[in-house]
């Protein structure tokens, strides 16, 4: 075996011990049946050696409301999110790859700083601005600005916010890669041949950057719609999304199959705009 | 403005700092109408700011900028009337050739037939027909120089500012497109100027070279003149080789050097005292064995193919450049005492 198929086989190992042998375990439960004992759902075999398995648990998923209207919850704020990390980021990276080029590893430094600390202690903290005697409405009230406390700690706003402040490194690295190499006489030889400013960047930076957009767009996206902590911490109880339907039914009903259904679908989902991705980037429109 | 054709382009008293670095420092120029003017010097010597204060990227720091009658000192790169080819070319990566070649036109806001005759009458001018469908990754490094090329001319500038053209070309390349771009040039009536670091590729294209150095333009003159006449040693030594001796004027209109220990004729004339610089061109230096100027010792010599440059080394110490074509029977050892001379129409008196 060559040193080279060597590491293919670690790496072969790895997703196959880490996502693969997991991945068949949650299809196995997903179509079993719940039961009262350990572990809390049925054999795939029963006593004479039939298989139980039974796509029930999934049936339900899409004529119950409940699990089609958190799906839909999750798709929709994390595109919004998404869609907001993307604005926010593209600037902040296209500052740092413009800057001097001995600020910007201090700039990047600032981008991944939060990394240092916790992440739940993060959303605590956030929990320590928002809620009604919280900092921000503190100050507000102190300086007279307001009356009456912000309604702002479980909303989806603060969904919105969490998810956007926790990712937005993931949308701005990417995009800071690219916009990096972009070459800077580009720009200019469109605008020596006519193009405003705006048109220069339509024309040229937007396109040559988009490789980053879309890694920014899947790495902020994808964990985003299976977010569980930020919507149970900050969200109200109207913020619909399938991580805390998939933890509900774990921890709360003790329903496995049902819950390692929800996750079978959610995968699925994630999984498609991936492969798109893929696809596109074979085709050779994404990489110029 | 200088007499006669009136100027396409003129930069008047123009400075550009860089920091503490005065890149560009009270610089005068006029681009003459269907000139091809070369903008020639070492690295760092301010020819490219210069060339991109002309394009508008760069806005000088004092002094003004005039594209035909219009201060343009103020106008954005998309408004001012020139084009420039850039030196890594800047071609749009994402596009065709013929993308790249109609984006310029595009922003005029030309489309449809009209655009598509454009991109066609430029292509067929760089001789790309049928590349039109094609990616800047697939094509060659001339076939890329082109596309750079074709994309400036669609637009029609006033004059066209070129950045290194054939830097990135190979030595083969290089001489072709040199002749193309000047054969060019008489076709399409613009002005061109080019910035260059090889004096060679200046004399071969250009009407007239500025020759600049920290900044400033030491002399401005056709390439013919510039060798022949030098207004300083700078000069001189940029363009080619050149045998430069410092002396003093004695009587009867002579420099004495005295590295040399002789004193020679020169045609200028120069009061008696004078310290002064002489220079001689290698090719101006003759072997003889009567009337020797002077005489001296072959110490080295160096084949180059047509011609051989031999150094030879004088008893007081200086060592002289003889540059001799190939073609004769009779050639120098190293070791062989030779004599030398030059004729007094030679030698360039040149002050500082």
């Amino acid at each position: 075996m060559t040193r080279r198929q060597g590491l293919i086989a670690i790496l072969w190992l790895w997703s196959a011990a880490l996502f693969v042998l997991p991945l068949i375990i949650v299809l196995k439960i997903s179509v079993a049946e719940t039961r009262l004992g350990v572990p809390p759902y049925t054999a795939f075999f029963d006593a004479a050696h039939h298989v139980t398995a039974n796509t029930e648990n999934y049936s339900r998923l899409f004529t119950d409301s409940l699990y089609v209207k958190a799906y839909l919850g999750s798709l929709k704020t994390a595109f919004i999110a998404t869609l907001i990390a993307l604005l926010m980021g593209y600037p902040m990276a296209y500052a740092i790859a413009r800057a001097p080029a001995h600020r910007r590893d201090l700039w990047l430094l600032l981008v991944m700083l939060p990394f240092w600390t916790s992440f739940l202690v993060r959303i605590y903290a956030w929990i320590g601005l928002l809620r009604p005697s919280g900092i921000i409405n503190t100050v507000l009230q102190a300086l007279g600005i307001i009356d009456a406390p912000l309604h702002m700690l479980n909303t989806n706003g603060a969904v919105y916010l969490g998810i956007v402040y926790t990712y937005l490194p993931f949308m701005v690295l990417p995009l800071y890669a690219r916009l990096e190499k972009l070459d800077a006489s580009l720009l200019e030889a469109a605008r020596d041949l006519g193009a405003t400013p705006w048109r220069a960047f339509c024309a040229v930076t937007l396109p040559l950057s988009m490789p980053g957009i879309v890694a920014g767009c899947l790495l902020v996206f994808i964990p985003a719609v299976g977010e569980f902590v930020i919507p149970e911490l900050l969200g109200g109880p109207n913020t619909l999304m399938i991580g805390r339907v998939l933890w509900n039914e774990f921890f709360t009903n003790r329903d496995w199959p049902v819950a390692s259904a929800v996750t079978a679908v959610l995968l699925i989902l994630l999984v498609a705009p991936i492969v798109w991705v893929q696809r596109l980037q074979a085709r050779g429109d994404l990489a110029p | 403005m200088s007499a006669g054709a009136p100027a396409t382009l003129r930069v008047a008293d123009v400075t550009k700092c860089f920091g503490a670095v005065t890149a560009v420092d009270a610089v005068s120029l006029d681009v003459r109408a269907n000139e091809f003017l070369c903008l020639l010097g070492p690295s760092g010597c301010g020819k490219t700011t210069l060339l991109r204060m002309m394009a508008g990227f760069e806005a000088p720091d004092s002094g003004r900028v005039f594209i035909g009658d219009d201060d343009m000192t103020a106008t954005p790169p998309h408004a001012r009337p020139v084009n420039m080819m850039f030196q890594s070319y800047a071609l749009f990566p994402h596009m065709s050739v013929e993308g790249n070649v109609a984006f310029g036109l595009k922003q005029e806001g030309l489309r449809g037939e009209a655009l598509n005759a454009r991109v066609k009458e430029a292509l067929a001018v760089v001789e790309l027909e049928g590349l039109g469908a094609r990616k800047p990754h697939q094509l060659s490094g001339g076939q890329r120089q082109r596309v750079a090329l074709a994309r400036c001319l669609a637009k029609r500038p006033r004059v066209l500012l070129l950045d290194e053209p054939l830097a990135a070309l190979d030595k083969h390349l290089r001489e072709r497109t040199q002749r193309e771009l000047t054969a060019l040039r008489h076709r399409l009536g613009i002005s061109f100027v080019v910035v260059t670091h090889d004096q060679d590729e200046a004399m071969a294209m250009a009407d007239r070279v500025a020759v600049m150095d920290r900044g400033k333009i030491l002399q401005i003159a056709p390439p013919r003149e510039l060798y022949e006449r030098p207004a300083n040693r700078a000069v001189a030594a940029f363009f080619g080789d050149v045998n430069i001796w410092e002396g003093e004027v004695v009587a009867g209109n002579k420099v004495h050097c005295a590295a040399l220990q002789i004193a020679f004729p020169v045609t200028d004339l120069l009061p008696v005292g004078s310290r002064v610089e002489a220079a001689v061109r290698p090719e101006q230096i003759a072997f003889t064995s009567i009337d020797a100027l002077l005489t001296g010792v072959v110490s080295d010599v160096v084949y180059r193919g047509t011609a051989s440059t031999y150094f030879v080394r004088h008893a007081g110490g200086a060592v002289i450049r003889v540059a001799r074509q190939n073609s004769g029977p009779e050639t120098f050892q190293r070791g062989d005492t030779v004599g030398l001379s030059w004729p007094t129409s030679a030698v360039r008196v040149l002050t500082s």
